[in-house]
């Protein structure tokens, strides 16, 4: 599904390079559940953004389901974002106008979808986070859990192949953070494909496969 | 993406800031309200003075002596030109079968007395047939008979008649011009100021006997009516034919028709309205500058949202339509907004001042909308640009503003 060869990311900061990724090799088989954790500024989320093709690595290869994403046009990564991935932030990233049905509806709009189509698909993925009875809601009238939830089910509603979560409890208390994570845990076992960025390990640890990077290097991939 | 759907997340990004969005929403009205009182003055104008001119009749033809054509070389021989006469206007009548009525004219500006009171008018040397020609009406009295036209008599404009004689019916009554004295035999009726002759201060008196006032031998013009608006041109052909003859071979006076006069202040008014619309449009594109601001503004305000945009996978040129359309939804507000503004307002206008020419072409109103979307559209490239442009991840990473 997802073959990373000695990928590599360069940012210039005040004249001078910085590589936050270096020669990056990696492969993750579909419906896999991977955690990557290490300390900050170790290149976590410059990774997750290359694998969800909002970045272009400097170097190396990146293949998503057999096909090299450097070859690809904005356009059609765009389009890969839109049915193949889903992202899921720390920040939760809802549009504070839009209701809680409206946010999760937004990837469908875009898509073109039509309306009835949406409001049933809409009202199905809010049930499976169970927030059916806060349809309605705006996000300020939510709780960081239920935001998360939102959230979720706007990166899952286009029914990607990988959810992609950069410190989604981060910004929430440890009991909600748990039920965030168990029900990304439940679409894992339906078979998506789910990789969590975190530097919590007893978030992390729940994984089946752990990556561990430091300094931009894979440190340790111990899978079972 | 569905039509509707991008006009509708459009809009929903509007309401984000309310009081930018109507500040320059405003703005976009009042331009377009601008440019619509203008124009409607403009083409008000244009109306009222083509009107004035085809209320003279479009039949009419008038001689002026001298040739105006100032194209091509001075004339090698340049003899003086020959008095325009009372013979060259009776032959034009007699001649041209199309002519049924002329009236030769003859002005100048004298003093004229009645009792102890005097005033400066003007006085108007011509026919009985000038009273069709010009559509002029008579309150009391006769107009200048159809005969003798050295007869020693006037016809008071009204202005003339109430200051000459405030207290007293002038009919019968004399008036002095010079060493000349006038039975006054009509009055005419109010008529106000036509083709920049003020008619209400305007004595008539006949032809002949004003050309012996002044001490002339020359009209100052003929009027000629044609009997229809068809063959105008072979007319003032066959005039000039005539009017030629008689003047020993030598092309020496004007003809102009109503026609002609016409279409050159339609010409000049259709400028003056462009002129004003263009004025008035360059306050819309301050309007589009305030557009723009507003839409920078919340380009980077709504980074974040951008970014998550992105994010879904919302392509480059979607991004772009959102903003574009975004813009082109505040400016057509503001157009509609304006656009019942400028028309309210050109009716309390009309309202207050009910001579003033106001006239609002219905072509102006759909031009003034599609201005404002274009305006829209056209300030909003660069802010749509700039979102479509912006980098996700750094977008995401943004804090709230
Ligand atoms: N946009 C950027 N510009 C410059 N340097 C960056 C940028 N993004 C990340 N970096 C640098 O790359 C390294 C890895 O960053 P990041 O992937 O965000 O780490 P993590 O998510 O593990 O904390 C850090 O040294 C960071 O400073
Ligand atoms: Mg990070």
């Amino acid at each position: 599904m997802i073959r990373l060869d000695a990928i590599e990311r360069t940012y210039v900061v005040g004249g001078s390079p910085v590589r936050a990724l270096k020669e990056t090799t990696l492969e993750i088989q579909p419906g896999e559940y991977v955690s990557i954790m290490g300390p900050s500024g170790s290149g976590k989320s410059t990774l997750l953004h290359i694998l969800g093709c909002l970045d272009r690595p400097n170097g190396g290869s990146y293949r998503f389901a057999g096909q090299e994403t450097a070859r690809f046009s904005d356009d059609e990564l765009s389009s890969l974002r839109r049915h193949r991935i889903g992202f899921v932030f720390q920040f939760f990233h809802l549009v504070p106008r839009l209701t809680a049905a409206a946010n999760v509806e937004l990837p469908m709009v875009f898509a073109g979808i039509p309306p009835d189509q949406r409001r049933q698909r809409v009202e199905q993925v809010l049930e499976v986070v169970g927030l059916g009875h806060r349809a309605g809601h705006r996000p300020d009238q939510l709780s960081g859990g239920e935001q998360q939830r939102v959230a979720i089910a706007r990166a899952v509603v286009m029914e990607p192949a990988v959810l992609l979560a950069d410190e989604p409890t981060g910004n929430l208390d440890s009991g909600s953070g748990r039920e965030i994570v168990e029900l990304m845990e439940r679409m894992n076992r339906q078979g998506l494909t789910l990789i969590v960025v975190t530097h919590d390990p007893k978030i992390g640890d729940r994984a089946r496969r752990r990556i561990r990077l430091a300094d931009g290097r894979v440190i340790s991939d111990d899978s079972p | 993406m569905r039509g509707v759907d991008l006009i509708g997340f459009a809009a929903g990004g509007l309401r984000g800031h309310r009081l930018r969005t109507i500040l320059s929403l405003l703005g976009v009205s009042i331009g377009v309200a601008s440019v619509l009182l203008l124009t409607s003055l403009g083409e008000g104008a244009r109306l009222y003075v083509t009107g004035e001119f085809a209320s003279l009749g479009a039949n009419l033809l008038i001689v002026i002596p001298g040739k105006t054509e100032t194209a091509g070389l001075a004339p090698l021989v340049n003899t003086a030109p020959h008095d325009l006469t009372l013979e060259d206007a009776d032959a034009l009548l007699q001649r041209v079968p199309a002519i049924e009525r002329v009236a030769p004219i003859v002005v100048g500006t004298a003093r004229a007395s009645a009792g102890d009171r005097s005033r400066e008018i003007t006085l108007l040397g011509t026919t009985h047939d000038v009273l069709e020609i010009r559509h002029l009406r008579m309150a009391s009295g006769r107009f200048l008979p159809r005969e003798q036209p050295r007869a020693a008599v006037c016809v008071l404009g009204a202005g003339a008649a109430r200051e000459l004689f405030p207290q007293e019916n002038p009919l019968g009554r004399w008036v002095r011009i010079g060493d000349w004295r006038f039975r006054v035999i009509g009055i005419m009726a109010p008529r106000g100021t036509s083709i920049g002759m003020d008619m209400d201060q305007v004595i008539e008196i006949p032809v002949e006997t004003a050309l012996r006032v002044f001490n002339r031998s020359g009209l100052f013009r003929i009027l000629a009516e044609a009997g229809s608006h068809r063959d105008l041109n072979r007319t003032q052909e066959e005039m000039r034919r005539i009017l030629r003859e008689r003047h020993a071979g030598q092309e020496d006076v004007t003809i102009i028709t109503q026609d002609a006069v016409l279409s050159s202040f339609n010409l000049i008014l259709r400028a003056l309205t462009a002129a004003l619309a263009g004025i008035a449009a360059i306050s819309l594109g301050v309007a589009g500058l305030g557009i723009m601001n507003v839409m920078l503004v919340s380009v980077s305000e709504r980074a974040r949202e951008i970014g998550l945009l992105k994010a879904i996978g919302t392509t480059h040129a979607q991004v772009i339509s959102v903003f574009l359309v975004e813009a082109a939804v505040l400016s057509t507000a503001g157009g509609v907004v304006g656009l019942i503004v400028g028309l309210a307002a050109g009716h309390g206008l009309q309202r207050l001042y009910p001579d003033f020419p106001i006239h609002c072409p219905p072509w102006v109103i759909g031009a003034a909308l599609a201005v404002a979307t274009s305006v829209g559209l056209l300030f909003g490239i660069l802010p749509a640009r700039r979102a479509a442009q912006l980098n996700p991840i750094e977008a995401l990473m943004r804090r709230k503003a």
